[in-house]
């Protein structure tokens, strides 16, 4: 009787996942027709939503300086928008966007943990979130350890969440699971229940260094655990895709995913968010087309 | 709901257009070819059953008109269509599914105002599948003589086609299709209620030349649908429907040398296990009972959930409901129509009744139906047993009983515990489990790990008294043929 | 000389594997071509019927899943039975107005009949059976099955051939039966019933009732508890009403009308195929 007081969870016994379900409850969840102001409130919550990335090896302070300038600024030709949700850069260039964004509310996200494939030892890892919260991290996009998990040791990937986590305290923690290279469904869903265990505040797709980010699909998987998750525990995880997503009609239908099987409530940026980086000017195209009621051309809106 | 909507609200009215459909105001009976006035001399009229505005006028086929439209095919078989070769007939088929196709969102809306069933099911199920059943027994039409190993077939003559108002147009397709592939004429009578995609269908196959004769389709209720099946001069009845009039229909064609199938009723078990994937099963459960306000034959409509997970499908399944949207059809976003006849939805609200009186406990989505209009909002009845008239009896409406197991003997006996077997369904992970489960469920169509899924190639009909014969595929041809 | 008596033969129905009188106490005799009473047969009742039947049903899960490759041998055993046996029914049938050589034909026929229909056991299957390529990503397949008990009323000519004709494609299908012997001529049936007792059969797998159609009929024919109905008399009137009967609960219906049972046309897989129903599965494909 011992072992059942001791509750070990049991990672490979997460739930199953129907390919193939998945993929037709998107096509349904995709047939919804999102019009007239209904659109424009959409177009403008996917705006608030955005973590504006950029994470090149060849950012620069100036870049970075740019790239915050514009969060602030959107647009000056529409009335009432939103402002995005974070600006995601690497640790070192986290200072600058802080310094950039002082006075708003606009957050500095950092990724770390040898952000993309995380392959350096566990101390290197840690020592690099300390860093990015030093620096003025408000959030932090850790990776987890793909070739751990891939081959079996979910104890280890969970541990390292745990610890990251105990390490953020209170600074938001998104942690990427890099689904394109976990390859299927039921990893994911597995992943997930891992990730939100541990303490992950957000559960996002992907680093955006793989030849696949986020898709539709992987994001139901995560969003129905996030759901599951929810009932079990009452507490609410956020969801962050990246990778890809880069035109309105796509944003509008992740939305309309979120809506539809986590509710209303997750419909904020404090638990959804786009990792994203030309998403936000074709959001503002279309906000400007909706409203003006003209097709428009890139050519009128900024290139940061 | 206003046009202020935002996101959070609600969705904004995103209606599909009406304005590249026309719809006559009358419609006479459609025989040789041409459109010509009933003898009866009457018509009555059809409506939309989300408004219950009327939308056109059809025409009642007496004694006199059957004939005429039975001589007209007897006609074209003798020396038309028996006589083309089949190649040319292929063409003919091929062109009925392309002009469809081109023709899809103009009979798509026409199916939702006539029906009630939602533009997204019309629009992306009912039209594309029609067209689809078309371009796949087209092809047989020159092939005949590799579908029946060690015999030849030969077109039987006219055949006798009877359908429902549930899918009018796939129905009409399921029916016409394979009969002309295999060198038969039609006589097709549509459902009073949906008589309209019918009659569109009717100028088609004008606009394509199809030689006069060849399919006529006459309108009226059941008196006329009786005469169908009577007239001597038809060698073969087709008819999807109720298991009670497929039984009036099969005693009255006791003793005469007609061929015929039947495609009647059915209450679908549709089984969880523990180990299923269950969101998407709780997804499968949606679509098996709601898909087309319940107005299926096939319809998943006795839930049967592995007691340990049964709180959790059954939690799950309640909120998945209240985010079906109930209301106009033509809307884009609604995902659940109008019932389709007031007279159906007398029948849906006295069985739930029957429900709740026999101690169910109902559930039901959370929407507002609209003012006008025939409605039914999701329902879900538990604490009913296999002996609840709810889980007996076929309510062809949204409503799904649910009742919990055990072992999976108990369940197996628990889904062939009916006198129908027209389909089924089975979620697990396990392999080994579906082929026991499916293999021992006494049912024509067996959905594992999904739910409501038809193709033109796949073979549909029932077991017992679901009916007889098969619709699609190879085996549809058999109908149609004569093996010598 | 040879002052021994012989031992005559009692005729009784077959049920559920055992050789049982009719509940009703009745029975009917059957005059030789001299005109003389040399047998007394049973006259099966409507509760024999309905005894038939449950057991019938009892045996249709553990037949039907019988391998095709056993079905197709307990089917080869029949036969292999009967040929030991020829003598005997040809002796039968001669006895009551069948020439020798017909009688010879009729038994060897049935012999190679109960052959084709053993080696269809594992075969049919795959010649009706389908892979759909259906335009989604599923797999979808569909295969014929038994229907249940089918309920059969033999012909009167070739009494023998006749009954086998139409037991064996139904029984090969996986099907159980019960079976109305030939009215006219009924002995071989029930010496055919001991053939199959020696031959592995279930019990309850074939049931043979001697009796008369007239009586018998309306309850085959209306009773809810069977799938399939076989008629292939002349009785137009009976057609009728079988048919009307049975679709009370929608049975399947096979008219049989004036098929030579003597020539290759009497046999076929089509036949299996009469008593089979074809189940359609599908599942996705993913990952």
């Amino acid at each position: 009787m011992k072992a059942n007081q001791i509750n070990i969870a049991n990672f490979r016994q997460t739930p199953v996942i129907d390919q193939v379900g998945v993929n037709e409850r998107v096509s349904r969840l995709n047939s919804r027709s999102i019009k007239k102001t209904s659109k424009i409130a959409a177009l403008k919550l996917a705006l608030s939503m955005i973590d504006l990335t950029t994470l090149e090896g060849m950012d620069t302070p100036g870049k970075v300086q740019q790239l915050c300038i514009k969060a602030k600024h959107l647009n000056h030709g529409i009335s009432d928008l939103p402002h995005v949700a974070a600006v995601c850069v690497y640790p070192s260039l986290v200072k600058i966007a802080k310094k950039e964004l002082n006075e708003t509310s606009i957050n500095v996200a950092s990724v770390a943990t040898g952000f993309p494939s995380g392959q350096t030892n566990f101390k290197t890892r840690l020592e690099e979130v300390r860093y990015a919260i030093c620096e003025g991290a408000d959030e932090v996009d850790m990776v987890i350890s793909r070739g751990k998990f891939l081959s079996g040791d979910f104890q280890l990937v969970f541990d390292e969440i745990a610890q990251t986590k105990e390490v953020c305290g209170n600074i938001h923690l998104k942690v990427i699971l890099e689904t394109s290279e976990l390859s299927t469904l039921d990893n994911i869903r597995r992943a997930s229940e891992i990730a939100m265990k541990a303490g992950a505040d957000f559960i996002k797709t992907s680093t955006g260094k793989t030849k696949c980010g986020a898709t539709q699909p992987i994001s139901l998987v995560m969003l129905e655990a996030i759901k599951d998750f929810y009932q079990k525990t009452n507490k609410k995880i956020g969801m962050k895709p990246a990778g890809g997503i880069s035109d309105s009609k796509t944003a509008i239908r992740y939305l309309v995913m979120v809506k539809e099987i986590l509710g209303n409530e997750w419909l904020t940026p404090t638990l959804f968010r786009f990792g994203a980086s030309s998403l936000a000017n074709d959001l503002l195209m279309q906000i400007t087309k909706q409203q003006s009621g003209a097709y428009q051309s890139a050519d009128y809106f900024s290139k940061d | 709901m206003t046009n202020q909507t935002d996101f959070i609200t609600g969705y904004s009215p995103a209606p599909e257009s009406t304005n590249l459909i026309e719809i006559k105001e009358r419609y006479p009976l459609f025989i040789k070819g041409k459109f010509s006035e009933p003898q009866s001399g009457k018509y009555f009229s059809t409506i939309n059953p989300a408004t219950e505005k009327k939308l056109s006028e059809v025409a009642v086929a007496n004694q006199a008109d059957v004939d005429f439209a039975v001589k007209s095919a007897r006609n074209a078989y003798k020396n038309v269509w028996s006589k083309m070769p089949p190649k040319e007939r292929s063409k003919y088929i091929y062109r009925i599914a392309r002009v469809l196709q081109e023709r899809g969102r103009e009979f798509a809306v026409i199916e939702s105002m006539d029906g009630g069933k939602p533009i997204r099911e019309s629009r992306d199920i009912d039209i594309p599948l029609a067209v689809a059943h078309f371009f796949y027994y087209a092809g047989w039409a020159d092939k005949l003589e590799y579908a029946f190993p060690g015999r030849k077939a030969n077109g039987l003559g006219v055949a006798g086609q009877i359908i429902p108002w549930n899918f009018p147009l796939l129905m009409a397709a399921w029916k016409i299709a394979p009969a002309l592939a295999c060198g038969n004429t039609v006589v097709l009578k549509p459902a009073e209620t949906t008589p309209l995609t019918a009659m569109k269908l009717a100028e088609l196959l004008q606009d394509i030349d199809l030689p006069p004769g060849v399919v006529n389709i006459i309108t009226g209720a059941g008196d006329t649908g009786i005469k169908i099946v009577d007239h001597p001069d038809i060698n073969k009845i087709a008819f999807t429907g109720s298991t009670d009039v497929g039984k009036i229909i099969q005693k009255s064609l006791a003793g005469t040398q007609k061929k015929y199938t039947l495609e009647l009723g059915g209450k679908a078990a549709h089984i969880i296990f523990d180990d299923a994937a269950i969101n998407q099963a709780v997804e499968g459960i949606i679509n098996g009972i709601f898909f087309n306000q319940g107005h299926v034959c096939c319809a998943g409509s006795r839930l049967y959930v592995q007691e340990c997970v049964a709180e959790e499908v059954i939690s799950k399944l309640k909120d998945r409901m209240d985010t079906l949207i109930i209301g106009d059809p033509l809307d884009k976003n609604t995902d659940i129509g109008a019932i389709n006849s007031k007279m159906q939805l007398k029948k849906i609200i006295e069985i739930t009744q029957s429900g709740k009186d026999e101690g169910g406990v109902l559930f039901q989505s959370k929407c507002t139906t609209p003012k006008s209009g025939y409605w039914f909002k999701p329902t879900l009845i538990s604490n009913v047993a296999q002996s609840s008239r709810v889980v007996q009896e076929e309510i062809f409406g949204p409503v799904l009983a649910v009742q919990t197991f055990r072992t999976v003997d108990e369940v197996i006996e628990k889904a062939n515990n009916t006198p129908y077997g027209l389909s089924g369904g089975v979620w697990t992970d396990k392999g080994a489990k579906i082929f026991k489960i499916t293999k021992q469920m006494r049912a024509g169509i067996l959905w594992a790990n999904t739910f409501n899924k038809f193709d033109p190639t796949s073979p549909f009909g029932g077991f017992k008294e679901s009916g007889m014969g098969r619709e699609g595929g190879i085996h549809g041809l058999y109908p149609y043929v004569e093996l010598s | 000389m040879n002052s021994r008596i012989d031992i005559q033969k009692t005729y009784k129905l077959y049920i559920n594997g055992k050789f049982s009188r009719t509940e009703s106490g009745r029975y009917f005799p059957l005059k030789d071509s001299q005109g003389k009473t040399t047998v007394n047969l049973c006259q099966a009742s409507r509760k024999d019927f309905r005894e038939a039947v449950k057991f019938a049903r009892k045996a249709v899960s553990g037949w039907s899943s019988r391998t095709a490759y056993n079905r197709g041998q307990i089917l080869y055993r029949i036969a292999e039975t009967l040929e030991g046996r020829k003598k005997q029914f040809i002796q039968e049938l001669n006895h009551f107005g069948i020439t020798k050589n017909n009688a010879t034909q009729e038994v060897e026929i049935t012999i190679d009949r109960l052959v084709y229909y053993a080696g269809w056991a594992d075969k049919y299957q795959a010649l009706f059976s389908s892979v759909n390529p259906v335009a989604s990503a599923h797999y979808n397949f569909s295969v014929p099955e038994y229907q249940g008990v089918i309920a059969i009323i033999s012909p009167n000519d070739n009494p023998l051939l006749g009954l086998v004709s139409l037991i064996a494609p139904a029984f090969v299908g996986g099907n159980t039966i019960v079976c109305l012997a030939s009215e006219k001529n009924p002995l071989t049936a029930i010496t055919f019933a001991e053939v199959l007792h020696a031959s592995d059969i279930p019990n309850g797998a074939i049931n043979i009732l001697t009796g008369f159609s007239s009586e018998l009929a309306e309850h085959f024919s209306s009773h809810k508890d069977v799938n399939g109905i076989v008629y292939c008399g002349e009785n137009l009137e009976l057609n009728k009403s079988i048919q009307e009967n049975a679709s009370e609960n929608v049975k399947r219906i096979h008219y049989y009308d004036k098929i030579n049972w003597l020539i290759n046309k009497g046999q076929s897989p089509y036949f299996i195929m009469d008593h089979s129903e074809i189940k359609t599965t599908w599942h996705p494909i993913g990952s």
